[in-house]
């Protein structure tokens, strides 16, 4: 994948911005996911041609964070809460509900980049549990049923 | 404000947006503005109520102070709690959770509570400072920069405030040695990296109440001769981060930040730091590794922060909700705040009430209260009335206490002793139906993929240990495993370097020694008696109760269920994979899961 002349103006407008900035490093990716919403290998590289930051370091933090991503998200993201209330909950069927109605693992992307589901530690509204988050909106007290129902209407 | 007839409060932290309160908020907001002339109320976002188990709330006061609090309200109840209690000075009483004299339950539930940490949460509104400074806020640094330095070390030290992250080291130790080591900058770190998972604590202050950590953070620099503070907090919290962004502002418009603060010449800035998703960076010195841009990997101790922390500068590092304890302790008093508690554990500590509890959310108790007290007399007891099994505390490095050691005080020693830890205040109810060897294999699991991997007995340790869980969950344990489990647990907790590692073999050790009947059945029987290890269970469709109506079949993934319209269906045990769909499609309750021992299987086939 190339980096675009846009995305190559706004990994540049984010370093200058961490010029004077100690420990820029995770801040800098961090804003660079946001905007262009994964850190792609050929970003690294920028960014360490422009900080003089080594690549292998700033992979070395890319893989080590979980909230980084190195390829492009699909179009819904669903995130499934695995914290401790959850899993009492039940989490593994909600789970396995929404893997089977997008038809991808967590972890990765349906094949026609409509969803992406990921298996995370804690929203943290337990009292809701089992929750999930679907392009950030949270829905609580989820049910296999309403988990498929869901998919279909996204 | 105190003025109005009525003043109506929404919570709007996490928990209460995610079941509908800004809907909620929105509805009063337009119904209100358009009876401005005939009503005299205001209407208020504020923070965590804490009663999160009827999340969206709604708090009516009176001008002399009476108290009505609305659970589970629908934008549509907005009209009819107008319309009834404003103007006719009626409670809606099908509605009310709490009121003066409604349910003597819940008037114990508000009784044995104590709120320090959390006195503004609920009660001010999180984006306005004014109302922070309403209820007493930054006199708590005001006082400090009368009592000087030593004089706000002294005050810590009367109070024996300790460290709420987990370990409880004493809070003014850590400052006095920070302030003692050489070096003309130094820092202080707001610790807000909350990664246990079903714990919730810090964010719902960060989010109720955010100038109390701010506060906190300014008498701790002060105290301690810093001259600037980050706070670190986990991107999975975006509501606390912008909360605390704007508390900041605001803090700086006050010149509570900046130069020369109170006129006092003492001078803070902060600056905040997002996580980037790692459980390890909770430990300090990882946090360290993480605020300077680079992988967070702990190093070993000694130098410790308070020597030789961030930059290489001496650095003390503190939780949220120790930080939000100091305004309170400085304005009240080290006297008032060491009135609650036991010897050794003063004060308060905040829990994340979750898991099977019927009243799920966030409280704050007095040291030395006991579990069963905890979950019955303020958690109301067991949602699901099945019986009350275990409770866990401290997450991953936590461990599980049963039902029987209910009447132990909850405070550091007395967890120690029973193998537990006070951890950093997540508390997971469990009943009859958890697993505990489920359990101690979901925690390891957890800490097993948050291992940073330096030192190899966490690394490895904590795979080979899962590995054994694994089996033993599938009904392959043999007897040494057992042995082998317990002497891998404490290797690891010997052989790692930091707390990750070190505390992660106690959720297995905990359930060993309390649960080994559950780890006996799996391994002897193959039988899981709380029915949970899927390897150990099968769904079963009773013929009596099957109506024939086909709506399994169509829910069943594996196409596992057949049979026709209007007979008993079957699961075929050998295609299904457990997920469980039918039951809850199954509207006539005739789906039901069994496990059962081997020796009773065989029993039945020789009989």
């Amino acid at each position: 994948m190339q980096v675009s002349s846009e995305q190559l103006l706004a990994i540049e407008q984010i370093v200058n911005k961490y010029r004077d900035f100690s420990g820029a490093a995770i801040p800098i990716l961090q804003e660079i996911q946001n905007q262009l919403g994964y850190v792609s290998p050929q970003f690294i590289d920028k960014v360490s041609e422009l900080t003089e930051i080594p690549a292998s370091e700033l992979y070395g933090i890319v893989t080590f964070y979980s909230q980084f991503r190195l390829e492009p998200i699909g179009e819904h993201h669903i995130q499934i809460c695995h914290g401790t209330a959850c899993h009492l909950a039940g989490a593994d069927k909600i789970i396995e509900a929404f893997e089977s109605s997008t038809g991808t693992k967590c972890g990765a992307t349906s094949k026609d980049g409509k969803f992406t589901l990921d298996k995370v530690a804690c929203i943290g509204c337990c009292s809701l549990a089992p929750v999930i988050s679907v392009n950030g909106k949270i829905y609580g007290r989820m049910t296999a049923e309403k988990a498929q129902k869901l998919v279909r209407e996204l | 404000m105190a003025n109005k007839q009525y003043t109506i409060k929404v919570g709007l932290a996490s928990c209460g947006i995610a079941a509908g309160a800004q809907q909620v908020y929105d509805e009063f907001l337009s119904k209100l503005s358009q009876q401005e002339a005939a009503l005299d109320a205001a209407l208020i976002l504020t923070g965590c109520l804490g009663m999160c188990y009827c999340e969206p709330l709604v708090e009516v006061s009176t001008k002399g102070h009476e108290r009505y609090l609305y659970g589970n309200v629908a934008p549509e109840d907005v009209e009819l709690i107008i319309n009834q209690h404003l103007f006719g000075g009626e409670p809606v009483k099908e509605l009310l959770v709490y009121a003066p004299n409604l349910d003597p339950e819940m008037d114990r539930y508000m009784e044995k509570q104590v709120r320090i940490a959390l006195q503004n949460c609920g009660v001010v509104n999180p984006e306005d400072i004014a109302s922070y400074m309403a209820a007493g806020g930054y006199q708590g640094l005001q006082k400090a920069l009368r009592l000087g330095s030593e004089g706000v070390i002294a005050e810590l030290k009367a109070s024996g405030l300790r460290g709420r992250g987990g370990a409880g080291f004493p809070t003014h130790l850590k400052w006095s040695l920070t302030r003692q080591a050489p070096g003309s900058v130094k820092y202080v770190i707001c610790n807000a990296d909350e990664g246990d998972p079903g714990a919730f604590m810090d964010r719902s202050i960060l989010e109720s109440d955010p100038h109390s950590v701010i506060e906190g953070m300014l008498i701790a620099g002060y105290a301690i001769g810093a001259g600037k503070g980050y706070i670190y907090c986990r991107a999975e919290y975006p509501l606390a981060i912008k909360r605390l962004k704007l508390a900041i502002e605001q803090a700086k418009a006050h010149k509570l930040l900046g130069e020369s603060i109170m006129d006092s010449g003492f001078a803070f800035t902060l600056e905040i730091r997002e996580g980037a998703g790692a459980f390890v960076c909770g430990e300090e010195t990882a946090l360290i590794m993480s605020v300077e841009g680079k992988r967070g990997m702990p190093r070993f101790r000694p130098p410790y922060p308070s020597e030789k922390g961030l930059f290489d500068a001496p650095t003390s590092i503190n939780n949220v909700e120790t930080l939000a304890n100091v305004p309170r302790i400085l304005q009240c008093g080290a006297a008032e705040y060491s009135k609650y508690g036991t010897e050794k554990s003063k004060g308060t500590k905040v829990f994340a009430l979750a898991g099977k509890v019927r009243r799920g959310g966030l409280v704050e108790i007095p040291m030395g209260m006991t579990i069963n007290e905890i979950v019955f007399d303020i958690g109301g007891g067991i949602s699901t009335g099945k019986p009350f099994k275990a409770i866990q505390t401290g997450g991953p490095s936590g461990g599980c206490i049963p039902a029987s050691l209910g009447d132990t005080p909850v405070d550091y020693e007395s967890l120690d002793r029973i193998g537990a830890i006070m951890g950093s205040g997540g508390l997971l109810v469990m009943d009859e139906d958890t697993c505990m060897v489920d359990v101690a294999k979901y925690f390891l699991t957890f800490a097993r993929g948050e291992s940073c991997g330096k030192c190899s007995f966490c690394r490895i340790g904590s795979e080979k240990m899962l590995e054994i869980l694994e089996r033993i969950t599938q009904g392959r344990g043999t007897e040494e495993d057992v042995a082998l489990i317990k002497n891998l647990g404490e290797a690891v907790k010997t052989g790692s370097m930091c707390g990750l590692g070190q505390t992660m073999p106690n959720p297995v050790l905990t359930t060993l020694k309390y649960f080994a009947n559950e780890y006996q059945a799996h391994i002897a029987e193959e039988y899981c008696p709380a029915k949970q290890c899927k390897a150990l269970i099968s769904y079963v469709i009773d013929a009596e109760l099957c109506r024939g109506c086909s709506l399994c079949e169509r829910a069943c993934p594996a196409n596992a269920i057949s049979g026709e319209l209007r007979k008993p269906y079957t699961i075929d045990p050998e295609i299904c994979i457990r997920c469980g769909l039918c039951t809850s499609t199954c509207r006539f309750d005739a789906i039901h899961v069994e496990s059962k021992p081997k020796s009773s299987t065989v029993m039945e086939v020789a009989q």
